[in-house]
């Protein structure tokens, strides 16, 4: 068995006062796309955040490609997110900046890319994204909602990553766009062979984009299996979340 | 029962928290002034938002209170029939207290403030975080910048207001008091050391780093969405301001002493 681009073990976080994650084990080969599910607050974003880096796990470890990067000093964890691209869930441009160089953040600042061949290259991943050039010079608060998405994602692309992470993709978008990023992503996927883990609790998103599915709960995943047998996983909290039921063993906090 | 020392306590031990975090900023922002990779085009972008952005609040403050100086000097001096020391009591004043400490608190208002606002949305809306997995030091790319811009800008600045207070409290001499103007300006350059200048100038460039600092790390810890930033904007306002004018009492007293 090849070893995982991407693994989480025991992972756990406490925050004011509440343990948030207790005991994550993920993993994700290069290639799959792992789709973690569960409802508001159980702790996906945080998941997400420890292995990127954001957040320092109280135990556990974050192994990428085989090699331990939980505490590794900030300076030589900065490589390591060489190997990341992250699609934040409000897209996360820079207000201040154009589109394009949002899209080329990274060749500008971390790779000292000249600014011609990084405009070369920031119109060429607009394309892959659909996003048309005439967009690469306005500022992101003229885009809709979906633009951003998509130029967040041709962000996460440019540097061809090998982890690709994606927080809540479809969230605030209409039925059409959402299945577009969707599409989207399952190209980008598919084009670079990278590793992809997306948290959500869109279920037509996390079926359509999801080679398996891994439900998060009280601090834990659940249940893991592939995207074809989420409607049969036997596991009582899995068949609530995606039936959309209030009644069942997840409480819903109101 | 309830202990009447635990409340006190923990204030005690909250602020002192406080301050090693904010410690640890400054420690932090301080190195990445100096750490390669420096971002000169932020460098200039910051320059011209803290300093020539700033020149006409600064200009507009100085000339007024230059002014009313030297009206307020005019008339306690006239009580000892010292009137003529106007022009030397109103450079002393500009150049060793009213220009550094009347400019930091205006750059508290406008560039304190600022700093805090937009690394603070910055901060809520996931732009620092994307930043960071973008192999990118926040704290090269959005602290360093200002801290070295306000600090280096501010002591310009405060030259600046020094010479517009002066000669605000010149024109209103000049024109007001009926003072010959010719021996209005002898004597305030005659009256005037290089020690004013130089403890004037270091008060800038020290109130330039706590606005940059204390903007910057309010912001940066910013949380809770808009409501979040609004208070890290006001915290950075009041911040600054106690640290200037605390700061300001030390500097002078270890130039007078």
């Amino acid at each position: 068995m090849s070893t995982p681009k991407l693994q989480l073990v025991g992972i756990k976080k406490r925050l004011r006062g509440r343990q948030v994650l207790d005991g994550v084990d993920i993993d994700v080969a290069p290639g799959k796309s792992l789709v973690i599910i569960g409802g508001s607050g159980v702790g996906k974003s945080v998941t997400l955040k420890c292995a990127l880096g954001l957040m320092k796990p109280d135990a556990g470890q974050v192994l990428v490609d085989g090699a331990d990067v939980t505490r590794m000093p900030q300076e030589i964890r900065a490589r390591v997110m060489r190997k990341f691209g992250m699609l934040f869930q409000g897209g996360a441009l820079f207000d201040s900046l154009a589109i394009w160089e949002n899209i080329a953040f990274r060749l500008l600042y971390a790779d000292g890319v000249s600014r011609k061949d990084a405009r070369e290259r920031a119109i060429e991943a607009m394309r892959k994204v659909r996003l048309t050039p005439d967009f690469a010079d306005v500022r992101p608060v003229e885009l809709s909602g979906g633009m951003q998405k998509r130029a967040g994602l041709a962000r996460a692309i440019i540097a061809k990553p090998d982890i690709l992470f994606f927080d809540e993709p479809t969230t605030g978008l209409d039925p059409i766009t959402a299945d577009a990023i969707n599409d989207l992503i399952i190209d980008m996927v598919k084009d670079l062979g990278c590793a992809a883990v997306s948290i959500t609790h869109d279920m037509a998103s996390a079926r359509k984009i999801a080679d398996e599915i891994a439900m998060l709960y009280a601090g834990k995943i659940v249940w893991r299996g592939p995207a074809s047998s989420i409607d049969s996983s036997g596991n009582a909290m899995v068949d609530q979340f995606v039936a959309g039921r209030a009644d069942g063993p997840i409480q819903a906090v109101v | 029962m309830i202990n009447p020392f635990a409340p006190v306590g923990r204030v005690v031990i909250g602020v002192l928290a406080e301050i090693g975090r904010f410690a640890a900023f400054v420690g932090r922002a301080v190195a990445a002034c100096f750490a390669p990779p420096i971002f000169v085009g932020q460098f200039w972008r910051q320059c011209a938002q803290v300093g020539y952005f700033s020149l006409p609040v600064i200009g507009l403050t100085a000339v007024f209170i230059g002014a009313a100086l030297a009206l307020n000097i005019y008339v306690g001096g006239a009580r000892f029939n010292a009137e003529q020391f106007v022009p030397n009591i109103v450079v002393l004043g500009i150049t060793r207290e009213l220009g550094p400490v009347l400019a930091g608190l205006m750059l508290a208002g406008r560039v304190s403030a600022g700093i805090a606002a937009e690394i603070g949305t910055m901060r809520v809306t996931e732009q620092i975080d994307a930043m960071t997995t973008l192999s990118t030091d926040p704290f090269r790319f959005l602290v360093a910048p200002r801290v070295l811009a306000a600090t280096l800008c501010l002591p310009l600045l405060v030259a600046v207001a020094d010479i517009i207070g002066v000669m605000g409290g010149y024109l209103v001499a000049v024109n007001s008091l009926h003072f010959n103007g010719a021996i209005y300006l002898r004597n305030t350059f005659q009256f005037m050391e290089p020690q004013d200048i130089i403890l004037g100038l270091t008060k800038a460039a020290v109130f330039g780093f706590i606005i940059a600092t204390v903007g910057s790390y309010q912001g940066y810890n910013s949380q809770g969405g808009a409501l979040g930033v609004g208070r890290a904007t006001t915290n950075a306002v009041v911040g600054s301001i106690v640290l200037i004018l605390a700061v300001n009492y030390l500097i002078t007293a270890f130039f007078v002493e």
